[in-house]
């Protein structure tokens, strides 16, 4: 039982050019974050900054729903839930 | 011995290396693309020597990497080598000035972040600690921001004095440590603040550079948000040179690395018209400390020239003879082999340049 993380082309130099990574973790957003911090702490800071919050123009989704119209780093991640990280269309 | 120039854009590094007396110059593809890098320095206290770096994702954030190989690799820590205390809640948005400490300090080096606040590692650049004294100055909260950000963009340490540093920050303006950065102090006696009610105040200047004669470590000038400025005091008074340059306004100043009372400008003609005056790409030295002023483009671009050069887009290199460099914000970087009597370009069409620093190697 694992959470799957779908990570950006952009951040997969981060994880050995992987598309994807399992966390053994589940709870919230914020704990599945927590793991990320201490496996791969470069990826995770792209994520968030050093106050936890999700980057500006970095979206998350839950199981396909973005976490910013749910809970945020509040928003329940369950066992097996798949987690994708997209930039959002932002940028010059 | 080459020279290494290196361009920090908007959109990524380029590294240019001249073997041949910066007669001509190849450059690397682009290092970083897409990360925005408005710092860049070469550390050569050490052996190799360590090129450092800004980058600034505008969706993945910002970070500091390093180079022991002059851009062959790159390290970047697992650790967020700069980052703001929790207990601050801020979080680090750029760095904006990579400076190594004075010889005397090998290992040490300074990073001014946005918001304002300085940054200093011991250990080469692989960690940096915030310096607590001058994020709890009073006068913090007071500190404004620009357009461009609130930050501390330059850092000078004094080469005779390691206790002795100064930052500059828009807005804020100059302060100063005499105690290795224990207790700070605002140094803008005679800068003027024209966008304030009180244009002499004690702090709130928008100083946008400061750099140290070669000469007398006392002797900076400043170029500020209109008005150009030497001090003969370490910072204590300050008082206009502007008079022999075309305009007041501009971003960069840079000391020549050996000779005393030579500096360059490049000025823009106003706030509200941030183009070279008359559309002319020029550099102004000064060689008696900023009394008089000469334009210098011989080789550069004829009339209409739109190209603004910000901050730290004016550098020299460490040379017997120095080499000037700039780059501007249209793209195209221009290098003096002469002490700036004569030009080439060194690239065009670049993204929009932020900085630039060159060295031997």
């Amino acid at each position: 039982m694992a959470v799957t993380i779908l990570v950006p082309g952009a951040l997969r130099g981060e994880i050995d050019g992987r598309s994807q990574v399992d966390v053994d973790a589940h709870g919230t957003l914020a704990e599945i974050l927590g793991e990320l911090d201490a496996r791969w702490p470069r990826l995770a800071r792209r994520i968030h900054d050093e106050r936890g919050e999700i980057r500006r123009y970095v979206n998350v989704y839950v199981d396909g729903e973005d976490v910013r119209r749910l809970d945020g780093l509040a928003t329940p991640v369950g066992v097996n839930a798949e987690v994708q990280i997209l930039p959002s269309v932002a940028g010059g | 011995m080459g020279t290494l120039l290196m361009i920090g854009t908007n959109k990524g590094l380029f590294l240019a290396r001249s073997d041949d007396g910066r007669a001509t110059w190849s450059i690397d593809p682009v290092h970083y693309p897409m990360n925005g890098v408005y710092a860049v320095a070469l550390d050569t206290r050490s052996s190799p020597p360590r090129l450092h770096a800004s980058l600034t994702s505008s969706h993945f954030g910002p970070t500091v990497v390093t180079s022991d190989d002059l851009g062959t690799t790159w390290n970047e820590p697992e650790a967020a080598p700069v980052a703001f205390p929790s207990d601050t809640g801020e979080a680090l948005r750029r760095v904006w000035a990579i400076t190594p400490g004075p010889a005397a300090q090998p290992g040490v080096v300074y990073a001014g972040a946005e918001p304002s606040a300085l940054f200093r590692s011991e250990d080469n650049g692989a960690s940096y600690a915030m310096v607590r004294s001058l994020w709890d100055h009073p006068h913090r909260e007071l500190w404004g921001e620009g357009f461009g950000g609130q930050a501390i963009h330059t850092v000078l340490p004094r080469p005779d004095d390691p206790a002795a540093l100064l930052v500059a920050m828009s807005t804020g303006g100059v302060y100063r440590s005499a105690d290795a950065g224990s207790s700070w102090s605002p140094f803008n006696t005679g800068i003027k603040a024209y966008f304030l009610p009180d244009p002499w105040p004690e702090q709130g200047q928008c100083v946008h550079k400061v750099t140290r004669d070669a000469a007398d470590p006392d002797r900076l000038y400043a170029q500020n948000h209109h008005g150009v400025y030497r001090s003969d005091d370490g910072g204590a008074t300050w008082t206009s040179i502007a008079d022999g340059l075309p305009t007041d306004f501009g971003f960069a100043i840079v000391a020549h690395p050996h000779r005393g009372g030579v500096v360059y400008s490049y000025p823009i003609e106003a706030d509200g018209m941030r183009f070279p005056p008359d559309k002319r790409c020029a550099v102004y030295r000064s060689t008696d400390a900023g009394a008089s002023w000469e334009a210098l483009s011989d080789g550069l671009p004829g009339t209409p020239y739109f190209g603004a050069v910000l901050r730290d887009a004016l550098c020299t290199d460490d040379a017997e003879v120095a080499g000037v460099y700039f780059g501007t914000r249209n793209g195209d970087v221009y290098a003096s082999p002469d002490e700036g009597d004569t030009w080439r370009l060194v690239a065009s069409h670049l993204p929009d340049v932020l900085c630039v620093r060159a060295a031997e190697v």
